[in-house]
């Protein structure tokens, strides 16, 4: 059939099973939203700012494992999109993001709203087109959304002139991709995946290096068997939040900066690290000289560029987590035996009981990570969590009792403020059966509070539970502890009245000082089903502790029990 | 840790933002280019692309893997056992003893290949090791301009 290009993006969409698309429209792609007023395929949700329409297709796209969709227009709509574009570069999230351009004939003319997109976006995309034929387009959107999802997942950026969306062209739409030069290995090599078992069989204090990848490729089901197969130990990325279950005995929480004493000293003394699509990042490794300095290495990755990038693989297996693991599941049936760790194991529960993930209670002052601990208590796994960039952020890593994969939903490589709220109406949209719940800071918040809006006029109900400090927490924390005190621009005294600012938008405001106003609002927001903001004065001090020093060993970490002293 | 040169060889689609994508990749991530060349393959959707780097063992396996991480790269390949040559150009003032430039050309694979009212040009194409040797050894004969054009190379 001869369509315009913008059409061919409406039947591209529907083609692939794209329910939901979030985006702002603007000059440059006004052809494709006329069509989108035409079409009844998808659900077009309008955030208030193109990089909440990015960061809701990152939520999206990590709660429901799909290809997040994204729709913004030229020049400053697509620069705004662009911290979205390296958030989800950072963190393999699949996305594929539509642009509208001037037109053909205008570009390279310093035209209105002109920007050069795919030159921008080249440094944090998985790949990227300027189409400039319409004829293309078919055969490049169906190429963009199998490399977001393929291999390593990714953002992919397709840009599109305005005339290239007017041009009236013959639409088939390709059943099958054929990219020569894309063929991601997703099996891993048999007789590398049979030495790695005889290495794990072998080994007397073998340890579980669980990464985001493992949620990636929907491998947690393998990976949680593979675990208790062969009853050794786990430590997760952050990344890899909800790979295990909280309460299962072999996780020893999380590992890294803020990772607990048991999981950082079980990484410092481990014999054999098995990492499961974990890249080794330097918030997780510390000090690489002294990172797990007395093990063999077996480092499994889709991406081989990950593979002794930072640290040396003794065992370097290049494939897709899921497979590779439920091969060595076969294999270390025969082989592993769980009794040949038990004494690795009392050692790792002698390091959990000597300093366990803790915080100090006070009587008078609610502590921010009561409040998490409460709402895992009183939500648990109803609820997915989301959060903004902070030591709210670090805090829920490590006191949220996540039950399962896709649960936890954060900004880990890139470390995004304002990334938490629409993410967080993403993971709703994807999963309306959860609540969902964004924990952020009074500094966050204020970063994409404009989608209060989007939420309200969605019926998104996200409940925004604000840790408030009145402080940049984490840098006011690294400014006390490296910086000799001196609070740099950290004081966040100053703030708006959240409850009036909520329902100036529609929405709900609650404002919390005590631990039973705290249940009252929180149970008033899940029944009333509210976007809502629950504001909550926390102690005004409190640091995320453990803490490993940036640059420093594992091993040496900043512990609760000498801040005491 | 011990830098090495390495010459990298890259398969290519031949796509408007291949050059960009590839050139990117090495200031992005700080990567070294002594020379880099490129030129599409006759008969063929692709173009080669001949880089040389210096780095140490760790950078230049990064340095393979991530180009092979970008879309349209089909193959890298950075054997040591590759037949390498690089083309210069240099134009002499046509005072200068025009018989030992020549004799030196010769010596490095080259010749004259153009002769002006004021200047003469000639071409050498030689591994670029010998190369430096030609550049160090026309010092005397003042040449006016240089050109190096990158090196080529090809598997042995």
């Amino acid at each position: 059939m001869q369509i315009s290009g913008a059409q061919m993006v409406i039947e591209a969409l529907i083609a692939e099973n794209v329910t939901t698309v979030f985006g702002y429209p603007g000059g440059a792609i006004m052809n494709v939203y006329d069509e989108i007023y035409k079409q009844e395929g998808f659900e077009h949700i309008l955030t208030r700012h193109e990089q909440a329409a990015i960061h809701a297709a990152e939520g999206y796209a990590k709660v429901t494992g799909k290809v997040g969709v994204a729709m913004i227009t030229s020049g400053p709509g697509f620069t705004n999109a662009v911290t979205g574009l390296a958030d989800a570069y950072m963190d393999s999230i699949p996305l594929v993001v539509i642009s509208g351009q001037v037109p053909m004939s205008l570009i390279g003319t310093d035209a209105f709203q002109e920007i050069d997109a795919v030159g921008i976006s080249r440094a944090c995309t998985k790949h990227n087109y300027l189409v400039t034929d319409a004829k293309d387009l078919p055969r490049i959107l169906k190429e963009a959304f199998y490399i977001a999802a393929s291999g390593r997942p990714g953002p992919v950026h397709v840009d599109i002139p305005k005339d290239v969306t007017a041009q009236i062209e013959e639409f088939v739409y390709p059943e099958n991709v054929d990219i020569p030069t894309y063929k991601p290995t997703v099996k891993g090599n048999k007789r590398q995946i049979k030495k790695a078992v005889e290495a794990i069989a072998e080994a007397k204090r073998p340890l579980f290096y669980l990464g985001g990848g493992v949620i990636n490729s929907n491998a947690a089901e393998e990976v949680r068997a593979f675990v208790k197969q062969t009853g050794i130990p786990a430590v997760e990325t952050f990344m890899a939040r909800g790979t295990l279950r909280y309460d299962d005995p072999l996780l020893i929480s999380m590992l890294g900066m803020h990772g607990s004493y048991a999981a950082n000293m079980a990484m410092s003394e481990t014999d054999l690290v098995i990492a499961l699509g974990a890249r080794f990042d330097d918030r997780v490794t510390g000090k690489l000289s002294e990172f797990a300095k007395h093990a063999g290495i077996i480092h499994v990755d889709i991406d081989p560029a990950s593979i002794s990038k930072l640290v040396n693989a003794d065992y370097p297996i290049v494939g897709d987590v899921k497979g590779v693991v439920a091969e060595m599941i076969e294999l270390a049936k025969e082989q592993v035996d769980p009794k040949r760790y038990l004494p690795w194991l009392e050692t790792v529960d002698h390091f959990d009981k000597l300093h366990p993930l803790r915080y100090i209670e006070d009587t008078d002052r609610i502590k921010p990570q009561w409040v998490i601990e409460r709402v895992g208590e009183l939500l648990g796994d109803d609820a997915n969590i989301s959060t903004d960039v902070g030591q709210h952020q670090m805090w829920t890593a490590q006191f949220y009792p996540f039950t399962r994969p896709r649960q936890w939903v954060s900004s880990g490589g890139l470390g995004t403020m304002g990334f938490g709220f629409p993410a967080a109406l993403g993971v709703k949209r994807g999963a309306m059966d959860k609540i969902s719940i964004n924990f952020t800071g009074d500094g966050s918040i204020l970063m994409n509070i404009q989608e209060l809006m989007t939420a309200v006029e969605k019926k998104l109900p996200v409940i925004n539970i604000i840790l408030n400090n009145n402080y940049l927490g984490m840098v006011r924390q690294w400014q006390t502890l490296f910086y000799n005190k001196r609070h740099s621009e950290t004081d966040l005294s100053m703030q708006p009245d959240f409850v009036m600012l909520a329902e100036s938008f529609g929405g709900v405001g609650y404002r919390v000082s005590t631990k039973e106003e705290f249940d009252a609002a929180l149970k008033d927001a899940v029944e009333k089903n509210v976007v809502a903001i629950i504001d909550v004065k926390v102690e005004r001090l409190e640091n995320v502790l453990p803490m490993v020093p940036s640059g420093g060993s594992l091993f040496n970490m900043m512990l609760l029990e000498n801040k005491e002293s | 840790m011990q830098e090495e040169r390495r010459v990298i060889s890259v398969i290519v689609a031949n796509e408007a933002s291949a050059l960009s994508r590839i050139s990117g990749l090495f200031s992005a991530r700080g990567y070294n280019v002594v020379s880099l060349t490129v030129a599409p393959i006759p008969e063929s959707d692709y173009s080669r692309l001949t880089i040389v780097t210096v780095g140490s063992v760790r950078v230049i396996e990064q340095i393979t893997k991530q180009l092979h991480k970008l879309i349209p790269v089909l193959r890298v390949s950075d054997t040591q056992e590759m037949i390498e040559k690089e083309m210069v150009l240099t134009k002499f003032p046509i005072t200068e003893d025009l018989n030992n430039i020549s004799v030196l050309a010769n010596a490095y694979n080259g010749k004259i290949v153009n002769v002006g009212t004021d200047t003469i040009i000639v071409m050498i194409a030689d591994e670029p090791k010998r190369v430096e040797h030609f550049l160090t050894a026309i010092r005397r004969y003042h040449p006016l301009e240089i050109v190096r054009g990158g090196t080529v190379a090809v598997d042995r």
